[in-house]
């Protein structure tokens, strides 16, 4: 899809979304006003496994062909997905604080899932800047981008499992039935959040596609 | 069979340098008894057996990164790494040599760490230790990929600790909460993948 | 200042999310610019060759 095309469906999707969210979707029962930080919150979340995800299988392109641009889209990727991911953690910690009155919650499995697949993408940078461009690097980011992705599901249970023993599950806020009103806006701020991840994605891989010519012609002019 | 061979040439290799050598090993005891120390003193009176067990797992988990960090440090200094890479056995085997050595060096910690802990704390039972054994083959087998990773790069030992310590959160929860069969499908998992991936980590292109 | 109230946290979500997107776009913005430059620098040099 084209880029210009892709930024205005973007942005009608999101002006649809956030004007469902708070003249549309009803105010909810249970939970109140704060209520509505979820339909950015999981979204965001969900945006963000797909960057990972989408990630993991840019790395697996380039183990395959060997093609510097799958490296590139590989690590555009989960550039987004750290900073969807971050966006996670600070959204979910000011929805925690709104319901109940903390920073954060231990006993949020999404929110520690997010806190322990943040640590490990943030990794995943530190070893980009440790290693020297070329294809050591490039083989390296598409192991870890890879094991990454197999972590998301087994943290998950290993959250789920110590929750037993670490902290009693006393709230569980993702749990009424939603009525169906507030299920369509979720969906169209999840569609318009993963519409937001495919423009930047793009944008940011187009940079980086200049940014390269630019120093091949250097090269070239030199 | 020449896989199991050069396998078993190589982790050969690693122990009999370490024995020579001996400064892994003696680290790595010394480090788990004074990390066990340092956690006595960090536990307030009247704190719960759940508490202590758990500072044994961090207690081991430091421990082990102390080892592999050490791991692929000889190998990089001496510029083996592309020996290594050049001698006719599958990559795969040079990842299964050094987690069997490493394995083998957390292993003998173990042997002292556990029955100190024991004394320090509390008592250690059985499915403790099958925890320990099995968490070992997740720690080995990751660990060791990601420490020929680290070891490529400006970093090195600031690295590990960084890519290591996100994938060792599954396995102390597996270990604390006892939970023996997500330790199994974790090291079935990553043991699998690591294997499959670990030639990428040293290819050259 | 009263603890804020519930709306006061919402509006503090979408706006984190509102200014993350322009950070985003400043940065990408400074690097269009630095690549501009460049570009131009490289149209001078091709031209001075001829």
């Amino acid at each position: 899809m084209k880029l210009p095309a892709l930024a205005a469906a973007c942005t009608g999707l999101m002006g649809l979304a956030v004007g469902l969210i708070f003249f549309y979707a009803p105010t909810d029962a249970d939970q109140g006003f704060s209520q509505r930080i979820f339909y950015f919150h999981v979204p965001i979340a969900l945006t963000s496994y797909a960057c990972f995800g989408w990630g993991a299988w840019k790395a697996l392109r380039y183990l395959r062909t060997r093609d510097e641009r799958a490296d590139t889209e590989s690590y555009v990727a989960i550039h987004q997905g750290v900073v969807f991911g971050a966006l996670t953690l600070i959204t979910g910690s000011i929805w925690a604080k709104a319901s109940w009155g903390v920073w954060w919650s231990w006993g949020e499995n999404q929110l520690v899932l997010f806190l322990v697949l943040f640590l490990f993408y943030c990794a995943y940078f530190m070893l980009r800047f440790s290693v020297d461009p070329g294809p050591a690097r490039a083989n390296m980011s598409a192991v870890y981008a890879l094991f990454g992705v197999v972590l998301i599901p087994v943290s998950f249970l290993a959250i789920r499992l110590s929750q037993k023993f670490i902290h009693p599950v006393v709230f569980n806020a993702h749990g009424p039935q939603m009525a169906g009103s507030q299920f369509f806006t979720f969906c169209v701020a999840f569609v318009a959040m993963l519409a937001l991840f495919a423009t930047l994605y793009q944008v940011e891989l187009a940079g980086k596609r200049i940014d390269a010519h630019v120093r091949e012609l250097r090269e070239l002019l030199r | 069979m020449t896989y199991l061979r050069d396998v078993g040439a190589l982790t050969r290799k690693d122990l009999l340098l370490e024995l020579r050598a001996r400064e892994t090993l003696p680290s790595m005891l010394l480090f788990v008894l004074a990390a066990l120390t340092i956690f006595h003193f960090a536990l307030p009176r009247g704190t719960g057996e759940t508490a202590a067990r758990g500072l044994l797992w961090s207690a081991l988990v430091f421990t082990a990164l102390l080892g592999l960090t050490r791991a692929f440090v000889a190998e990089r200094e001496q510029g083996m790494f592309d020996a290594l890479v050049l001698a006719p056995c599958d990559r795969s085997a040079i990842w299964l040599a050094k987690s069997l050595a490493v394995f083998a060096f957390l292993a003998c910690a173990e042997l002292v760490a556990l029955p100190a802990f024991a004394a320090f704390f509390t008592g250690i039972d059985g499915r403790t230790v099958a925890a320990v054994a099995l968490a070992d083959v997740g720690i080995c087998t990751v660990g060791t990929l990601f420490g020929a990773m680290a070891v490529a790069g400006r970093a090195r030992e600031l690295l590990l600790p960084l890519l290591f310590l996100p994938m060792a959160i599954p396995i102390v929860v597996g270990g604390v909460g006892g939970y023996l069969w997500f330790l199994v499908l974790y090291d079935a998992i990553f043991a699998l993948l690591a294997w499959a991936l670990f030639e990428y980590v040293v290819a050259e292109t | 200042m009263s603890p804020p109230s519930e709306w006061q946290y919402v509006a503090a979500a979408y706006l984190v999310v509102f200014v993350a997107v322009l950070a985003w776009v400043g940065i990408i913005a400074a690097k269009l610019q630095r690549l501009q430059r460049q570009l131009a620098e490289l149209v001078g040099k091709a031209r001075e060759r001829g």
